[in-house]
């Protein structure tokens, strides 16, 4: 697992406040691009006017009274020309916001949230972070256009309401080609005039993620730990598809949702059968999971037949559906057509038994997390 | 973990109130009913639970009380957003309507060289004048053809054998794709035919003009040319070597058969079903004989019952899905027809089988004498002497006239089922359909008899055999959803 944020040590510090930066291998860049740029590596006698350095080099001190300088340990190798960092050389911190050469980058724009889901992995805090929207607007203007994709998740961005409508219209306009992922739980869709509002910023690749657990309201209010949840969402996606917006329904498989997984997925196909996508998910052990996990975990090879059912109804029916977080040997081989590899790369891990296995290559592996905390008895090697 | 509620928070008191939504149930076995929404959805209960259900006393701890609000039979506290997914369904399902007639009948000739007794259009075997379509009535039908607001529009060349006058369709075709440089539909173009005419010169004119091929095959060589006498007795070896030669010419799956069953098929389902495995077409039409032309004279419809029919469509289906399980994909068409309106919210609008009736909405013919008729069945009647469903003539009357006229307008209203009696309460309504021609023709109204009515008894006991089957075998439940979905 990468480490995307940690503190450094402070060789100088310059700047009062945090900022973004993006980073640069090149150490004689004109000088006027210097001031927008980190610059990461050992600085060569000319290399100064650069905003931040990022060093492992003791000695760097002694030339470079303009810049902020950190010492950086072998955590951060992975960090390389393109990626966008936030410094604070008062505190230290670096955090890893944008990484030029991942498909995986997500901007996390709240940490608030309307539901308290048993296997959050981000779990709420009610508190105001609203800067991360400000951040947000800002790192937009720095990602370079290009990007494939961009993820906006939470917490439950639309409970920034405009200003989450605001946010995608710049994206839109900064990053004109770039996919946008939405992760939401879609609550506030029900309300047709945003939803329409959120159909004008006229996105030709924005595809929003919305949970559904169960056909059973009791059940998925339960997971989500919410009242009035179910119809709200439910009404939420049909509102979307009404403005003709791309919507995936997101499952995370767990012992709250096997159970009515292939009746949900039949809910769908009767119901929602408009929908762009179906998402069938394992569950990443972190955040609430962990604390919840005797209410949730059930071994992903003891419900392989179900997960085969599910996905062959949806696949009759006509859905696009996928397989997301299992592993090759969890799985029957007759959903390999829907199985992707879909863990994001930096929280990619293998078990040591994997190293000899002759698929590892097509397997998405596991969550550092499984890794760490719980991950099925079945992982086997192919041979 | 105390911040996390339990279960129970999320649930009302047990027995807390429920609102029911409309639904229908009729007893499906000894110990099962069956309830259906407006949507077509079904869920198969005990008696004892219908009656807690419908009297109000159903806990919420009973398991098919998540089923029932899954589908839309109840609201309550925890979910009423029932009826707006009902309604969506509901429209998908009747969305079609919109659409209005997309398969057109010209009927060329009624010429024919077969003499099958069973013959339900009274083919004709002289005078070539008086039963060939003229070019003039050709013209006025494919006026009226393009009329129709269908995006989609089909022309069956129909018989008679319409090969005996392949030089009007020739010609209509060509029209028909002249008209349609301005109107821009997706039109396609296909003939049923015996294939004992068929040629290489047919099939380069086919083959130019994406014209597909519909034929008649009702079985192994003996059964099939029993049924379809001809001169020669080699209706069967003209039928196959016809088959071929379309798919050498136009492509395998340019071709479709259908068969129709006679006394002699009732013993014969697996017999029928292998020859069609055989000839690799992907599936059959179990179809029963209609009450028209010389099927009647002759007595062939009257040669077996409905019961005696269902015997031989139950063995052939058990037989299909048999062959499915051993890994040989083979559908069975009327069944799918059916399971579409049972397992997604699409009616496919089988003229035979829908409501408000195909009549007219779903098909027109347009006679080889110039009259417009509200379907094949329609014009069947009218060879038997009887007009009422006659909506009007090429040439004398208006696309407006026509499809406006009493004779389409009554008949479609008399028997839209929804409002039928008996059909109204029934069950299956949402699966079945409004046959007002045969009921006409069997009943003397539109409507028809329920308590007597064969189309009732034969359909129900398919709609409940389809259920059961269902509810009993995962694997028939399975193929069932990729053939409704297909």
């Amino acid at each position: 697992m990468l480490k995307l944020h940690g503190k450094l040590p402070v060789l100088n510090s310059v700047t009062k406040d945090s900022y973004l930066v993006t980073i640069t291998k090149s150490t004689n860049l004109p000088l006027v691009l210097r001031k927008q740029m980190a610059l990461l590596g050992q600085p060569s006698e000319d290399g100064k006017d650069y905003k931040a350095i990022l060093t492992k080099e003791i000695g760097a001190t002694n030339h470079h009274g303009d810049s902020d300088v950190f010492k950086i340990s072998d955590d951060y190798d992975y960090l390389d020309e393109g990626d966008i960092v936030r410094l604070d050389s008062e505190s230290g911190s670096l955090r890893c916001l944008y990484r030029k050469n991942s498909p995986h980058n997500t901007i996390l724009l709240t940490e608030q949230c309307d539901h308290y889901c048993l296997m959050c992995s981000q779990p709420p805090k009610n508190i105001d972070d609203s800067w991360l929207l400000k951040e947000a607007f800002e790192l937009i203007s720095l990602i370079p256009t290009g990007t494939e994709r961009l993820g906006f998740s939470g917490g439950e961005p639309t409970l920034y309401g405009d200003k989450f409508i605001e946010l995608l219209h710049c994206a839109r306009r900064s990053l004109p080609d770039t996919g946008i992922d939405i992760l939401s739980n879609g609550r506030a869709f029900k309300d047709l005039e945003f939803t329409r509002k959120y159909a004008a910023v006229d996105h030709p690749n924005m595809l929003i993620g919305i949970p559904i657990y169960s056909d059973d309201p009791v059940q998925h209010e339960y997971v989500v730990q919410s009242k009035g949840a179910f119809d709200e969402t439910i009404r939420g996606v049909i509102n979307l598809k009404q403005v003709n917006q791309k919507v995936e329904i997101r499952i995370v498989i767990h012992k709250q949702t096997i159970n009515r997984l292939v009746k949900t997925c039949e809910f769908i196909a009767r119901n929602l059968l408009f929908v762009d996508h179906v998402a069938l998910m394992g569950l990443e052990i972190t955040g609430f999971t962990r604390p919840n996990l005797d209410v949730l975990w059930i071994d992903p090879f003891e419900y392989k037949d179900i997960l085969s059912e599910a996905v062959a109804l949806l696949n009759s029916y006509g859905m696009m559906v996928s397989i997301y977080n299992h592993q090759l040997c969890t799985i029957n081989p007759d959903v390999l057509g829907n199985y992707r590899k879909s863990i994001s790369d930096w929280k990619t891990e293998f078990l040591d038994e994997c190293l000899s296995c002759t698929k590892r290559a097509d397997c998405g592996g596991l969550f550092s997390s499984s890794k760490q905390f719980r991950h099925s008895r079945y992982i086997k090697a192919f041979k | 973990m105390s911040k996390f509620q339990e279960i129970k928070f999320y649930k009302a008191p047990q027995f807390s109130p429920y609102t029911l939504l409309p639904l229908r149930f009729i007893p499906l076995d000894q110990e099962h009913y069956v309830l259906t929404n407006l949507a077509g959805e079904y869920l198969r209960v005990k008696r004892g639970t219908l009656l807690d259900f419908l009297r109000h006393k159903l806990s919420n701890e009973d398991p098919n009380y998540t089923e029932l609000r899954a589908r839309h039979f109840l609201i309550d506290e925890a979910s009423s957003i029932g009826p707006e997914l009902l309604a969506l369904k509901v429209r998908s399902k009747y969305s079609r309507l919109s659409e209005f007639t997309g398969l057109h009948i010209f009927v060329v000739t009624l010429r024919c060289e077969h003499s099958c007794p069973y013959c339900q259009v009274s083919r004709q075997s002289e005078d070539k004048l008086r039963y060939d379509m003229s070019t003039e009535v050709a013209l006025g039908a494919i006026d009226l053809t393009f009329r129709s607001p269908s995006k989609n529009i089909k022309i069956e060349f129909q018989g008679g054998e319409p090969l005996l006058n392949f030089d009007l369709i020739k010609y209509i075709v060509l029209e028909a794709k002249k008209k349609n440089q301005e109107s821009g539909k997706n039109l396609a173009f296909v003939i049923a035919t015996n294939l004992a005419l068929i040629s290489y010169d047919i099939l380069r004119f086919c083959r130019e003009h994406s014209i597909l091929i519909s034929t008649s095959l009702d079985g192994p060589r003996a059964l099939h040319n029993a049924n379809r006498p001809r001169p020669g007795s080699n209706s069967y070896e003209k039928t196959i070597e016809g088959i071929k030669l379309v798919r050498e010419m136009l492509g395998r799956d340019q071709i479709s058969a259908l068969m129709t069953t006679t006394e002699a098929s009732l013993n014969c389902a697996r017999g029928i079903i292998d020859e069609y495995l055989a000839q690799d077409f992907k599936g059959i039409f179990l179809r029963p004989l209609s009450p028209y032309g010389f099927a009647v004279k002759t007595k062939s419809y009257r040669a077996y019952d409905a019961e005696r029919w269902l015997e031989f469509y139950t063995q052939g289906l058990d037989y299909i899905i048999e062959l499915n399980r051993r890994g040989a994909e083979f559908v069975e068409y009327y069944a799918l027809t059916i399971l579409k309106k049972m397992l997604t919210s699409e009616d496919p609008g089988y003229v035979d089988l829908t409501s408000p009736s195909g009549i007219g909405i779903g098909a027109v013919a347009y006679n080889y004498d110039g009259y417009v008729y509200a379907s094949d069945e329609s014009r069947m009647l009218a060879e038997m002497g009887d007009t009422t469903f006659r909506l009007g003539r090429v040439l004398e009357n208006s696309y407006e006239e026509i499809f406006t006229s009493a004779s389409l307008l009554e008949p479609l209203e008399a028997s839209f089922a929804y409002s039928v009696p008996m059909c109204n309460d029934c069950a299956f309504e949402s699966y079945c359909g409004a046959d007002p021609v045969f009921h006409y023709r069997i009943h003397g109204d539109f409507v028809g008899r329920k308590p007597e009515s064969e189309f009732c008894f034969r359909n129900m006991a398919i709609f409940r055999f389809l259920i059961q089957k269902m509810e009993t075998d995962t694997f028939a439940k399975q193929l069932f959803v990729k053939w409704a979905n297909s």
